[in-house]
């Protein structure tokens, strides 16, 4: 099982992400964001960090890189898509997902340990969680408040497209507490929370993150 | 040398912290003119002689599909002396 990595110029947490891949048992393959190839990866994670330093707004200018039209098609043709944080704005920017990330209400980048709830757990990411399962990962974002209109958040709450939900105070002001989302067929999700530096109780708060990688196992070997 | 403007506002319905964050700020400064701000970008765009409209319709698409995103965002272009 071949999972692709995306490093865009700006891109912090692809090594965290190719580890954690591997700690689930699969092959990391790195992606070069100039490169209109997926190397016959059967899944992609888009990982954290500043792709092209957030210029304009927030993965708007990775959204058009070459290796993101070729995510697009497969993506739109059912391969599993994890965009975590930086890589949540690339999906939503690319139209994978609806709405989009704003700056955080306070205005703070944060970075703390965050709890989450699972709410859908029949994604291809997600399979490996307990509905309603309570986890703990790293949440560190600028502009990681979930905004779209009503239309739209109320979609994806009769569809069960809420794939997280923050527990507790609201860490950014996003809409209904939405950590996370997926599109209509549960192949494309988007997480602003941080999977892949909880992987470890060494090196994370918890060994949480694992669940979103072993998932996407089980989702491949179906 | 001809100029495109292009101003992009977040909608009205969709937050601004850096625009309330401003609109505090003032009247700490002594400026109570303020009922609220919202904040935005503002692209100039160079273009050789007068803007044409056909340059204008192309500064539109562009708008709509990197300039702005129009899920949080609404732009107006416009050609500037």
């Amino acid at each position: 099982m071949k999972v692709g990595v995306v490093t865009f110029p700006g891109t912090l947490d692809d090594r965290d992400a190719a580890r954690a891949v591997g700690a689930a048992g699969a092959s990391a393959i790195s992606l070069w964001h100039g490169d209109a190839d997926l190397k016959g990866v059967d899944a992609v994670v888009l990982p954290g960090g500043f792709s092209y330093g957030d210029y304009l707004r927030c993965g708007a200018i990775s959204r058009f890189a070459p290796v993101m039209e070729k995510i697009i098609d497969a993506a739109n043709g059912g391969m599993p898509v994890l965009g975590i944080c930086n890589g949540f704005q690339v999906l939503c920017e690319a139209h994978l997902l609806p709405g989009a990330l704003t700056r955080n209400h306070a205005l703070h980048f944060l970075c703390r340990d965050q709890k989450l709830t699972i709410e859908n757990t029949s994604t291809a990411w997600t399979s490996s969680f307990s509905q309603g399962q309570e986890i703990v990962i790293p949440l560190k974002n600028g502009e990681g408040s979930f905004q779209c209109d009503d239309q739209t958040l109320s979609a994806l709450e009769s569809e069960g497209r809420i794939v997280a939900r923050y527990l507790g105070e609201d860490p950014n002001g996003s809409r209904n507490l939405i950590a996370g989302i997926t599109n209509e067929r549960g192949n494309v999700v988007g997480l602003m929370p941080h999977p892949e530096h909880a992987i470890n109780v060494l090196t994370g708060p918890s060994a949480d993150g694992l669940g979103f990688f072993t998932s996407v196992l089980k989702a491949m070997v179906k | 040398m001809g100029k495109i403007v292009v101003e992009v506002m977040l909608k009205p319905e969709i937050l601004d912290p850096q625009g309330t964050a401003v609109s505090a700020a003032l009247p700490r400064l002594g400026f109570n003119f303020a009922k609220s701000v919202r904040q935005g970008k503002r692209f100039e765009i160079e273009v050789e002689g007068e803007p044409t409209p056909a340059q204008l319709a192309e500064v539109e698409k562009a708008a709509e599909k990197l300039l702005a995103n129009p899920v949080i965002e609404t732009y107006v272009v416009k050609a500037e002396k």
